[in-house]
């Protein structure tokens, strides 16, 4: 057993501070399974009281983005400033809207 | 093309490419995991993180030795609680080190077998429960001097750990200040534990701000990148400074005969070090530095079994799980 060594895996860590906001990453940790990650991550982000709800997801789970295609991916949403309420032209004597 | 013209053209590329990873961070964009950056980028911050991130491990024990032998309840709580927050260090710093592409367990190693270096002060003993106090206001203290510019460093997982640390450090320091405080304002005998402890800790706390700007290797190049605002010999005058008003206000001596205020410029001249003995404690001469990564690494392996049962029992469970579902 001893040369086949098995590391507890990474999980990533999403805190919500209280209700009414959402859950924001917080960082990471190694856990053996899912309710020791939310142990851990209770002792480790939460001392402070910073949480009111935790969220806990294997590293490997996550797909992300690669950052050198960002102009790839990005790209279609730069010319569409018809998107932006201040793209459309009003006479001053329309007020709040 | 020639062979030789793929290759220029390709260092063209790579040089490029630094120049664009150069110009974001001065115009003080962060960089993130998966961007692209400089090889030594990645392996400097991987060094200092790693480093750090050891240093607040191996900073448990000396003051660990203390928990069972705290004087009050009040005083136990607070160092346990002190305790647990530099666990906490070690492991948001970690972390946030890992996602340069190095695991957990090649970090662990490199502590272990000694190639990879902590924070030399931690290699001194406490043998008094002021020096609790002691390390709490000074070596805290240096400590923060040093973390809170890393606050806006280049790297947004090293720069989100610091914001964090930074946070919680300031109680670490306020208890010891509190504990010298109380020692100071007891019997002569306390009192003079106080200053003895003070008289200890002095000298390798204003070394833990790094070698003189002369000597330190890689201070232009970490300028450069933001892992450091200002030089060791700065920010060691302005511990200095900081310093010196609050050991008059616990009525203790700082023990450098040579300190005194400059009123030509407004701060204080202080002694000489002596860097052979900072040196000495780098290359593991200190009189702790095999009782401290002797523990670290008898934890280490001792908790083996724990850790291969807690892995053997998740792997149960899933087997379990999924024997439930089919």
């Amino acid at each position: 057993m001893s040369n086949n060594k098995k590391n507890w895996p990474l999980w990533e860590i999403f805190v919500r501070s209280k209700n009414g906001l959402e859950h924001r990453h917080f960082g990471s940790l190694h856990a053996a399974d899912a309710e020791m990650a939310l142990e851990n991550a209770r002792d480790v982000y939460t001392r402070r009281n910073e949480g009111v709800s935790i969220w806990v997801v294997e590293s490997k789970n996550i797909t992300a983005s690669n950052p050198e295609q960002n102009g790839e991916l990005f790209e279609p949403a730069q010319d569409k400033v018809y998107r932006h309420p201040t793209f459309y032209d009003l006479p001053d004597e329309v007020k709040h809207m | 093309m020639s062979e030789k013209e793929i290759k220029n053209s390709g260092a063209e590329r790579s040089r490029s490419l630094e120049e664009i990873f150069e110009a974001r961070i001065a115009r003080d964009e962060k960089i993130e995991p998966k961007d692209w950056m400089p090889e030594k980028y990645r392996q400097t911050h991987i060094r200092q993180m790693s480093q750090h991130a050891h240093s607040e491990i191996i900073g448990m024990l000396p003051e660990g030795n203390w928990i069972t032998r705290a004087p009050s309840l009040r005083r136990k709580a607070a160092l346990l609680a002190k305790v647990q927050d530099e666990a906490g260090h070690g492991l948001y710093l970690y972390s946030a080190c890992e996602t340069l592409g190095i695991s957990r367990d090649e970090l662990y190693e490199q502590l272990h077998s000694g190639k990879a270096k902590y924070s030399s002060i931690f290699n001194y003993p406490t043998i008094t429960w002021a020096d609790i106090g002691a390390i709490g206001w000074l070596v805290d203290g240096a400590a923060i001097i040093n973390q809170v510019p890393l606050c806006n460093t280049s790297f947004g997982p090293y720069a989100r750990a610091m914001v964090r640390v930074c946070k919680e450090e300031s109680f670490h320091q306020r208890q010891g200040y509190e504990i010298m405080l109380t020692l100071c304002r007891g019997t002569e005998e306390q009192k003079a534990m106080a200053q003895d402890a003070l008289n200890r800790w002095w000298w390798p706390s204003l070394m833990m701000l790094g070698p003189t700007d002369a000597e330190s290797i890689h201070t232009e190049q970490s300028m450069k990148w933001k892992l450091k605002r200002k030089s060791n010999d700065e920010l060691r005058q302005q511990f200095i400074d900081q310093t010196v008003p609050q050991a008059d206000i616990l009525g203790l001596t700082i023990p450098d005969p040579d300190l005194k205020w400059n009123e030509e410029t407004g701060h204080y001249d202080f002694g000489e070090i002596d860097w052979d003995e900072f040196w000495q404690v780098v290359k593991g001469h200190g009189p702790c530095n095999k009782e401290r990564l002797g523990a670290r690494v008898d934890a280490w392996n001792n908790g083996k079994w724990v850790r291969d049962a807690a892995m053997a029992y998740a792997e149960k469970n899933e087997k379990r799980k999924v024997a439930k579902a089919s």
